[in-house]
């Protein structure tokens, strides 16, 4: 290991920002404004390049002890930071997406009388996600884990004013503290058991646990609560319920924290773990199972959605069940893979869909657009590379990560391969609807209200850009193709496959013809179907999409009605526990006993005391006439206790 | 011709009375005053009996830290008395009773 001093900058140049911001913010100009919040964050995306420039040059992992922190006996936490492979894609990802997307704020977010806030939140945001990505043992990352959770439930909110987006707010951060409390318990866990909650220790103790102390469930319970985190925070069955609802923040927010990098944190975490996740197949399990529910549940119930924001929200977190499809078949570069590629695409489509919105004037039912290829066209050909991108058409991005996840699953596990591919589908069919329905077809809106006009120039450059890496931004596993070594894979195996062969070796083994044949095969027919069945439905014949629903209304109905999880919530969870809150908590236990005892006292000191003023007449003389009582009654009672 | 000791306690006990009755009949402030120094002198002379009697000498210091004591608070009762006076121009106890509730 080496140590690098420069670490600690990365995560704190933001937190800088955000306080600048946050301070001055309110007397600065919007140009000050701007140039504080690109600047910082630009100096961590520029100093993290650096780093991974000189990185192959001095032997990794880089780590940086910046403080103690808590030294309580054998136990100790510090402030110290780590950086190896796995932490610099995430790195590269958080500060080179977070700070496009900061651009893109830029445009977006100009008019708004609470931009200094928003930017400083951004930054704050950043900050803690580079903790988080950065940190050297899990109580610190708890801490960036914390943090992003409250940037992103100040961000929801942002619009506090908005009843919606407030409950949005909480409910993000209400169902984010039921996954904390797993992650919390599988922290509590490891002191217990291995005395330190530092990476490397933890991992070490882990490899050497003998097996039979290993099969005690030890492990797999220590991951299972692990993944009770990721599925908070990476918003999967059954926590995935905040997600979509986040929508109502701001676009760039659901595009850097909602897309592209927090929701991603719990996928990072599971990959960060993968040591422990490896010696308990039955957590891994869980975690494959999980995934790939989430993937198709999501998918399915983004098919039926209106809102162009809520079909990438179900989409995101159909594409986050991929990548824990992926870590459940222990294929963790190609879920981190995934990660990288998703935050481009994902990140793309939702600035696109930010730009739409844009330019329709705060319209987000795609039914009520159609036709905007030709007025907005950069908005239209970005968004149109993203689509290709996610719905994995061959040589784009997301070709590459989604199908060399499906293609570890193949190898694993057969049932959840063909669910992953009919998620594939799906996903193909419901981002083509989205791009059909917004962009061809007729105008379904009315243009004298509307005046649609393209982005300013600080919202199209990042659009560009992320489409040039949603486009590129897998090639460099191409070489699969031809049967070579995954470079991406590659670049991982120090971390993952250090103690274990790793699938994208077995991947590399198996031949290129085996391998060209898989990716070639049944996700990418599924991907072409998806886009024929849109193309069909929305294209060639508009009535048809509803005709379907009317002759299937149920089904529909259903799916509309996202499966009515948030009514189960609110009837099984929600109202119950508001029940007890109200009738139990706080009528009898508050009011009851605490309030009961509290009052009690006071009761009893004040009808005490009422009693007793009597006997201050303000007579001095019956005072002396007191004293002199008390005098023999004492006098009296010693003399008695004396003889 | 020696005095018992019995003597100077029963004239100490009426003198104590006389100044605990005092203290409880009269009206006037000064009176009651006086009253309590009727007291302390009571006590003064069981301590300087008992003194004598048992040839210790803790009895007489005693009285005169008692003096002290009755001095100063001759003083400092006298001028409070002054300061009753100026602001109720009554020396009546009955009449001061704002404490009462």
């Amino acid at each position: 290991m080496t140590q690098n001093p420069y670490l600690w900058l990365i995560p704190v140049l933001p937190l800088a920002g955000a306080a600048i911001n946050g301070v001055f913010g309110r007397q600065s100009s919007k140009k000050a404004i701007s140039t504080i919040a690109l600047v910082f964050p630009g100096v961590a995306f520029a100093l993290a390049l650096w780093i991974a420039a000189r990185f192959s040059s001095a032997p990794a992992p880089y780590y940086f002890d910046l403080a103690h922190w808590i030294r309580a006996g054998n136990f100790q936490a510090d402030f110290s930071f780590y950086l190896d492979q796995l932490s610099l894609v995430m790195l590269l990802v958080v500060t080179g997406v977070g700070f496009l997307i900061h651009i893109y704020s830029v445009g977006y977010m100009s008019e708004d009388d609470g931009y200094y806030r928003f930017m400083s939140y951004l930054n704050l945001f950043m900050f803690f996600m580079l903790t988080l990505v950065l940190a050297k043992n899990y109580l610190l990352m708890f801490i960036g884990w914390e943090g992003v959770g409250l940037a992103s439930y100040l961000l929801i909110g942002f619009w506090f004013t908005k009843d919606s987006a407030a409950a949005a707010g909480k409910k993000a951060f209400i169902v984010n503290r039921i996954g904390d409390f797993g992650f919390l318990i599988a922290l509590f866990l490891m002191i217990q058991h291995f005395g330190s909650l530092d990476f490397t220790r933890v991992f070490a103790a882990v490899q050497h646990l003998q097996p039979e102390v290993a099969g005690t469930g030890l492990l797999t319970s220590i991951g299972m609560l692990l993944m009770v985190g990721a599925a908070g925070k990476s918003a999967q069955i059954p926590l995935y319920v905040w997600l979509p609802d986040a929508m109502e923040g701001p676009t760039p927010v659901s595009a850097l924290i909602h897309a592209a990098t927090m929701v991603t944190a719990g996928v990072y975490m599971v990959a960060r773990s993968h040591v422990i996740f490896e010696r308990a197949p039955g957590a891994l399990t869980v975690v494959a199972v999980i995934g790939t529910l989430t993937a198709l549940f999501a998918a399915t119930i983004g098919i039926a959605q209106t809102d162009i924001k809520k079909v990438l929200a179900y989409s995101t977190v159909s594409q986050l069940g991929y990548m824990f499809m992926a870590c459940g078949v222990a294929a963790f570069s190609a879920g981190i893979f995934h990660l990288m590629t998703h935050a481009f695409f994902k990140g793309l489509l939702f600035l696109a869909a930010g730009s739409v919105i844009h330019a329709m004037g705060g319209e987000q039912d795609m039914r009520k657009m159609g036709g905007l290829r030709k007025k907005i066209p950069w908005t239209f050909w970005t968004m149109f590379m993203g689509t290709l991108a996610i719905a994995g058409i061959p040589g784009f991005s997301g070709f590459f990560s989604k199908d060399e996840i499906l293609l570890a699953t193949q190898r694993a596990n057969t049932p959840l391969w063909i669910l992953g591919v009919l998620t594939a589908g799906l996903t193909s069919f419901y981002m083509f609807r989205l791009l059909f329905l917004t962009f061809f077809g007729e105008q379904r809106f009315d243009e004298h209200h509307v005046h649609v006009h393209e982005s300013p120039r600080s919202m199209v450059i990042p659009l560009v850009v992320l489409a040039i890496l949603a486009v590129g931004g897998g090639w460099m596993a191409a070489p699969l193709l031809w049967g070579k070594a995954n470079y991406f894979a590659e670049y991982l195996s120090p971390v993952f496959v250090a103690n274990q062969e790793a699938p994208a070796a077995a991947a590399e083994s198996a031949g290129g013809a085996g391998v060209l044949q898989a990716l070639l095969g049944a996700p990418v027919i599924a991907g072409l179907v998806g886009l024929f069945l849109a193309w069909w439905f929305y294209i060639r014949s508009p009535e048809a999409p509803r005709k379907l629903a009317a002759s299937l209304a149920a089904l529909y109905k259903l799916l509309s009605g996202k499966y009515f999880i948030d009514e189960l919530y609110a009837a099984v969870i929600v109202r119950p526990l508001v029940w007890i809150s109200d009738r139990i908590l706080w009528h009898v236990v508050d009011e009851g006993v605490i309030d009961g005892t509290v009052n009690g006292v006071a009761r009893v000191s004040r009808e005490s005391g009422d009693r007793l003023r009597h006997a201050s007449t303000g007579n001095i003389r019956t005072y002396a006439a007191w004293i002199l009582i008390g005098v023999v009654v004492f006098t009296s009672l010693l003399l008695w206790m004396v003889s | 011709m020696t005095i018992p000791l019995s003597a100077y306690l029963i004239l100490s006990g009426i003198l104590f009375m006389c100044g605990v009755l005092g203290f409880l009949i009269k009206r006037n402030i000064i009176t009651i005053f006086m009253s309590i120094e009727l007291m302390l002198n009571g006590v003064n002379l069981s301590f300087v009996a008992f003194a004598a009697q048992w040839h210790a000498l803790s009895g007489q210091i005693f009285v005169f830290f008692v003096m002290v004591v009755a001095a100063a608070e001759a003083a400092v009762g006298l001028a409070i008395i002054i300061a009753v006076y100026r602001t109720r121009e009554t020396l009546n106890v009955d009449q001061v009773n704002l404490l009462k509730l």
